[in-house]
């Protein structure tokens, strides 16, 4: 049992590169991303742990708790329709269709399929700010939301 | 005596068209709403807005707004390829169904029901006040005031105008 523990350090290449610790976790925390996005399940904390190392720094939640409540340029902030604290559903800014809450404490499903969590950044932060979001404002957002708890 | 026939007339005529009309009323549409909804088209499209019946929009219309996801009313609805094919598939053969499309397959302006000229003259009654109501705000809102839209259903007595 040791003996083959030991071979699988001694040769995996990742733990090799011991003067690169942080590409590597980076690299690591990538790939689970990756598997997670094939898998299609994970958790929060698992997109929060990709796109910090993605993002190559800590996540800050007070500094997602200001890009959700903020303007990027355009009319509408997270918020218009998630609400400023979105532990309960909001209101779709244009048609009023409500949206269920954000927070994962507060709705299991949300922050579970990666694909899923992908398509709204995507969408949303056109919406918002007109481009893509960095993955350290997804981190840091991510962060926030999974601070709210009941 | 012409009078009488006149009225025996008008009483036929009625009797005729609500025997065409069959069981239902006029503007049975009862088939096409029973069109199950795509689970990807309720997954993607309802997020935002309701599940609207493909039967509501012709063929053409849908066509433009699926081509144009990226952009859709002011947001980026944009989906997978993948997905959009399927999608496309599925409202290309349930478009237009509702009677009041197969009657007049023009597409409205913008592509939007909200602006097609039965949607407009079914709501022209509607106040300017009551459509400003907060737990309505906008016409794309079906279901703040039509119970049973979720099910493609429009009915009158189904109508509960929030306050």
């Amino acid at each position: 049992m040791t003996i083959v523990r030991t071979t699988y350090r001694t040769t995996h290449p990742i733990t090799h590169r011991t003067s690169h610790r942080p590409t590597a976790r980076a690299l690591l925390a990538s790939a689970s991303l990756l598997s997670a996005l094939t898998a299609g399940a994970a958790t929060p904390a698992d997109l929060l742990a990709g796109y910090t190392a993605q993002a190559g720094a800590p996540a800050q939640a007070a500094r997602g708790q200001a890009f959700f409540n903020s303007r990027h340029g355009k009319d509408w902030t997270c918020a218009s329709c998630h609400g400023a604290v979105p532990t309960q559903a909001g209101k779709h800014a244009s048609t009023g269709k409500p949206i269920t809450a954000l927070a994962p404490a507060f709705n299991p499903e949300r922050f579970s399929d990666p694909a899923k969590v992908e398509k709204w950044f995507r969408r949303n932060c056109n919406d918002v700010a007109d481009r893509a979001c960095t993955p350290a404002e997804k981190a840091d957002v991510m962060a926030w939301l999974i601070s709210l708890r009941p | 005596m012409p009078q009488a026939r006149n009225r025996t007339l008008t009483l036929l005529t009625t009797l005729a068209c609500l025997l065409a009309a069959g069981p239902g009323r006029a503007d049975d549409d009862r088939a096409a709403a029973r069109v199950p909804l795509h689970p990807a088209y309720k997954q993607e499209c309802a997020a935002c807005h309701l599940a609207y019946p493909p039967g509501m929009l012709p063929a053409a219309s849908w066509r433009r707004l699926m081509d144009n996801l990226p952009r859709h009313f002011g947001t980026d609805a944009s989906l997978d390829a993948a997905t959009l094919a399927q999608l496309n598939g599925w409202l290309a053969a349930h478009a237009g169904t509702y009677k009041k499309v197969v009657r007049d397959p023009s597409p409205p302006p913008q592509d939007r029901i909200t602006r097609a000229a039965w949607f407009v003259r079914e709501h022209n009654e509607v106040r300017a006040a009551t459509w400003a109501l907060p737990a309505i705000k906008s016409a794309a809102h079906c279901a703040a005031c039509h119970t049973h839209a979720d099910q493609g259903e429009f009915r009158e007595r189904d109508i509960r105008i929030p306050r």
